[in-house]
């Protein structure tokens, strides 16, 4: 157990996966360290799925290698299969059985025995809620509850890592929280999750380190406030009491943009605590006492945009 | 566990599904098995009084053509079952579920045997209830318990072969609608045999395809076990037909599941 500690529960090098000669995965390097959330964030085509259902063991990889829990993927999907668990974009349910049979299934399916087995069906249930609507077939949920009942099947077999292919997608606000409690409770019990997502504000929420995917390859890698320094575009804003104040403070910064009406001044900044005490050390010198001050970092939004995609030209 | 002991819980665990999916939508079964009562009803009834008069054998009329018709009726109840496995499975493996079976540590083949062993009892449970409609319209087979035994032992035994066959078009068929088609040709192939005509009265091109296709055996042996004498080399090219059908379908199912890791 120690030594698995220290040995990431993911761990992904040089991998290569084409389709009809489109490559999908050019290279990938990733590790997820154990215990933690990893949010793999990419566009559309970014290959988020592809790279999932390799570590899954559902699809081959074309070169490279690939270990889920000290495993290689490819020759030893059967050990690989006994600790993860996976929720795909498609739930993966069985519309005619009702919610507890369909759990059922899966606890026979992990051979359980009957009574362990009934007694994590009704484990689950209750944990997401899904009790009141155990014995209704599965075609008549909705989509929250459809999700959360995917979910609770991925767990029944009790995996210590976990890939969730967007799990909130097409899920209302509600539900959506909802979800990501559930991550975040299983987070707490120390399950490593591999996430992908499209959105932003949940890998914000939820995940320890961030991956941008971009092209077959990470781009960029980081803690989520980490990320969001690569990019330019911070600042920190003032709000000064009048157009005297402006003038002085402006001539201070030379490389910040000014708003005459709303009395406003960008200063351009990183957020750092560096930055930050030399521009208040600079307003003590001249002699200038914003009304407010605020520091506005890039969000993840313009992470994404300026690391995937077309290049775009940078705007001033 | 033993791997072997691992590979039947596994199918009775997946055989227990299908079956559930089976009496939750009942309208399938239904309508598989009212063709074959339609073409029968619509053969004795419409067309019994003429085509049993063209015969020969010394057989004439309506009863003697419900007597002739019976057993292609019956292999009918089986091909169109075998439509019904093809869109079943298809439908299964265009599911997300297929995926998750995929990545735990089950044994592979054991969503197929659920598949297989469902549409067996399915197809089965419809022959017995187009058999008891025949007996009604006034087929009237003179077979004693031998005869019975052997008819239903042959019938299971064309069941399994169809129903490995149409795992595996449900498997090899890129949709549900084209899984729904490419078995159309089963139910075809019936009428271009002896289950309605006799095949010397066929032209020529069509009666060499009528006497060398796999299902004139099976319902000239049927007919045999179930109205008089057997022909043993028509119930061995039955025999062997279904044998070899089931073992190459069951081995092309297999490595299309194996092959075929996603649909998306």
């Amino acid at each position: 157990m120690t030594s698995a500690m220290q040995t990431p529960a993911i761990e992904v090098a040089g991998l290569v996966k084409a389709y009809d000669g489109t490559v999908v995965l050019d290279g990938l390097d990733l590790a997820v360290e154990t215990g933690s959330v990893l949010a793999l964030l990419g566009p559309n085509g970014a290959g988020k799925t592809t790279l999932v259902q390799i570590l899954s063991t559902l699809l081959p990889s074309d070169g490279g290698s690939a270990r889920v829990g000290g495993h290689d993927v490819a020759t030893e999907a059967e050990q690989v299969r006994r600790l993860i668990g996976v929720t795909g974009q498609s739930t993966a349910l069985d519309d005619l059985l009702t919610g507890r049979e369909n759990l059922a299934l899966m606890a026979d399916l992990c051979r359980l025995g009957r009574d362990v087995g009934r007694q994590k069906v009704s484990e689950l249930l209750d944990r997401f809620e899904l009790s009141g609507d155990a014995d209704r077939p599965a075609s008549t949920y909705s989509g929250g509850m459809r999700r959360k009942l995917d979910l609770a099947m991925t767990l029944v077999g009790d995996p210590s890592i976990l890939f969730l292919d967007e799990p909130t997608t097409g899920l209302d606000p509600r539900s959506r929280r909802a979800v990501w409690q559930l991550i975040r409770d299983l987070s707490r019990d120390g399950i490593t999750v591999l996430l992908t997502t499209q959105y932003l504000e949940e890998a914000d929420h939820l995940a320890h380190r961030i991956a941008v995917l971009d092209k077959g390859g990470i781009v960029a890698e980081g803690t989520p406030a980490e990320l969001k320094r690569l990019v330019p575009g911070g600042h920190v804003r003032l709000q000064l009491p009048d157009a005297a104040a402006l003038e002085v403070a402006a001539g201070s910064f030379p490389r910040a943009t000014r708003d005459d009406a709303d009395l406003v001044l960008q200063v351009p900044s990183d957020g750092g605590a560096g930055s930050l005490r030399s521009l208040l050390d600079e307003l003590d010198r001249i002699g200038i006492e914003p009304d407010e001050l605020s520091v506005h970092l890039p969000d993840l939004d313009d992470v994404f945009l300026a690391l995937t995609g077309p290049k775009q030209t940078q705007g001033s | 566990m033993s791997s072997l002991s691992i590979a039947m819980h596994d199918s009775t665990t997946m055989t227990r599904r299908s079956l559930r999916r089976l009496a939750r939508y009942p309208s399938m079964t239904v309508i598989l098995v009212g063709m074959p009562v339609v073409f029968l009803l619509l053969f004795v009834y419409v067309f019994g009084q003429t085509l049993g008069a063209g015969l020969g054998y010394g057989l004439s009329g309506r009863e003697a053509y419900a007597d002739y018709i019976a057993p292609g009726v019956l292999v009918i109840t089986i091909a169109a079952a075998a439509q019904g496995t093809a869109i079943s499975v298809a439908m299964d493996m265009a599911a997300g579920l297929i995926a998750r079976f995929r990545i735990m540590p089950i044994t592979r083949s054991a969503v197929l045997t659920g598949h297989a062993v469902t549409a067996f009892v399915q197809t089965l449970g419809s022959v017995l209830l187009v058999l008891l409609v025949a007996l009604l319209v006034g087929f009237r087979p003179t077979a004693g318990p031998i005869g019975w035994l052997g008819a239903l032992g042959l019938l299971a035994l064309f069941t399994i072969a169809l129903t490995w066959f149409s795992v595996a078009i449900g498997l090899f068929a890129k949709t549900v609608e084209s899984a729904s088609n490419i078995p159309m040709f089963l139910v075809l192939l019936p009428f271009l045999s002896s289950g309605f005509v006799p095949t010397d009265t066929l032209p020529t091109a069509l009666r060499w395809f009528a006497e060398y296709e796999p299902f004139t055996p099976v319902i000239e042996t049927l007919r045999g076990l179930l109205l008089g004498s057997v022909e043993m080399r028509q119930a061995v090219l039955a025999v062997g037909w279904s044998l070899a059908i089931t073992l190459g379908s069951f081995l092309w199912a297999r490595s299309l599941f194996e092959r075929r890791p996603t649909r998306t």
